[in-house]
């Protein structure tokens, strides 16, 4: 008889190899407990959090908790049902409401997760003789809402514009819809798109465009709205896509647009529809961090200012980290066995990043992913440079003549 | 629009030997990822060359259905017949 299981044999040597050649297995950490938006309990140690995507660090908003309190108190704990059945109160509305005027848009769909809100918008938008392009380094999200639609999907180069242009030329003449897609900030390696380019590429040929902002909402742009307002092109994009799960520290994903035909795709729309909708208290406490990011448009500052010293420092060290100065910053790495040492001793040194390997990562090199906060202090971001110097020289990564 | 399964399938071959990872006696019979142990990335990134050369889009959906490097290659000259 076959296993069911055997499929997993790969996945479980890996994760053996991993283990064994470092003590833990790195996707099982557990934070015991969050002191701050910085600092959580780790085995038993205070540990830096520097791999949290908790870029203004709301997640512990004073607001945020007051809100969900008063909410749970009010409402209660769950809505029980599908935001197209039992699963819309109020708030959702409101939060909703609150979402596209923020973004000056005509309407948001609020999703239960980031993930639902790529997988939902993705696979209904395009249909059988429709076209989706997307960036070849896309996150999973998009790339498993382009196998639940129908399209026919096309994958162009990293932040290659001229390979889009290509790509789109090429479908000169035939029918359907183009879908563009595109993320604001990629979560792995913090490259940012050149998203003017692809929004000029997209007038030129009558293609549609979607930009995840995920990792770039309450980052870039003059109120935080992304990298389409931070490029001035915010009339481009036909579809934004986010998630309140990373600058606004509570979870569920979100779909803006000014096309009227929003209210359709809600009920063609399986990710929203046959999910329950998100309880009160997160959507309360998502309001109220709406509100302190608007209230504090020095976060955003302080966040780039932070990203910008650590960035500046593990250059310094003789790291090889990302190009831009973004809140994503990856340290690339040769091989497996530096990475999984070093990222072994940064967390017992005191420092969390996320250890990211291939086929996750691109090009087949992996990853030490840090997400810099607006709340890390100049002290804690040079305590971490100084871990990850002495755990880059355990792992013979740095030598003692550069770092 | 000369091209052919054959002639498709030589090129692809040819790509595949810049690698000197891939082994050196593949035909177009060898399955892309049991054979040459190609995961579902390598096979995406792998394509868009090929696309490039050719200057042919493969979609993704009709990837799943290719095992050999002669699959391929049919699948190209399909795409390339109907454009």
């Amino acid at each position: 008889m076959t296993s069911l299981f055997a499929k997993f044999d790969g996945t479980a040597s890996a994760l053996g190899a991993l283990v064994q050649a470092g003590g833990r297995n790195p996707f099982a950490v557990v934070i015991e407990k969050p002191l701050s938006s910085t600092v959580g309990i780790i085995e038993g140690r205070e540990t830096l959090l520097f791999g949290t995507n908790n870029y203004l660090g709301l997640s512990q908003s004073e607001r945020a908790i007051k809100a969900a309190q008063d909410a749970v108190a009010k409402y209660g704990v769950g809505t029980t049902g599908s935001r197209i059945a039992n699963g819309t109160q109020s708030l959702h509305r409101q939060l909703e409401k609150r979402i596209a005027d923020y973004f000056n848009r005509r309407d948001a769909m609020v999703f239960s997760t980031g993930y639902q809100a790529n997988l939902g918008m993705i696979s209904t938008l395009v249909g059988k003789d429709d076209y989706l392009i997307l960036d070849a380094d896309s996150h999973a999200s998009i790339y498993d809402g382009s196998r639940l639609s129908p399209a026919q999907v096309i994958r162009f180069r990293h932040n290659d514009a001229d390979d889009l242009y290509k790509r789109l030329k090429r479908l000169d003449g035939t029918p359907g819809a183009k879908l563009v897609v595109v993320e604001g900030i990629y979560s792995m390696t913090g490259n940012v798109a050149p998203v003017a380019e692809m929004a000029a590429i997209k007038r030129e040929t009558g293609s549609y465009l979607l930009v995840d902002e995920a990792h770039s909402f309450g980052v870039m742009g003059e109120k935080g709205l992304g990298v389409a307002e931070a490029a001035g092109v915010e009339a481009d994009v036909d579809f934004v896509v986010g998630t309140f799960s990373k600058s606004l520290g509570t979870v569920g994903g979100y779909c803006v647009s000014d096309h009227p035909e929003l209210e359709f795709v809600r009920l063609n729309c399986r990710p929203y529809m046959f999910t329950a909708s998100l309880p009160p208290e997160v959507i309360a406490a998502t309001m109220a961090a709406l509100e302190d990011m608007q209230a504090h448009p020095e976060l955003r500052t302080q966040l780039m200012d932070n990203a910008a010293r650590l960035h500046a420092g593990f250059h310094k060290i003789g790291l090889n980290a990302s190009r831009q100065v973004s809140p994503v910053i990856a340290v690339t790495l040769e091989e497996m066995g530096q990475a999984i040492v070093m990222w072994n001793r940064l967390l017992e040194l005191g420092v969390y990043v996320n250890l990211s390997v291939p086929p996750a990562t691109p090009d087949h090199r992996p990853l030490l992913r840090c997400s810099v906060m607006a709340t890390h202090t100049a002290a804690q971001i040079d305590q971490a440079i100084e871990i990850f110097r002495q755990a880059g020289l355990d792992a013979g990564v740095l030598s003692t003549a550069t770092a | 629009m000369s091209e052919t399964v054959e002639s498709v399938s030589a090129l692809i071959i040819q790509k595949l030997l810049e690698n000197p990872k891939v082994p050196r006696d593949i035909d177009g019979n060898c399955k892309i990822m049991e054979d040459l142990a190609f995961d579902s990335l390598a096979v995406m990134n792998f394509v868009m060359e090929v696309e490039d050369t050719l200057d042919v889009s493969v979609p993704l959906d009709k990837l799943a259905d290719i095992r050999t490097i002669n699959d391929l290659a049919a699948c190209i000259v399909a795409l390339k017949n109907k454009g």
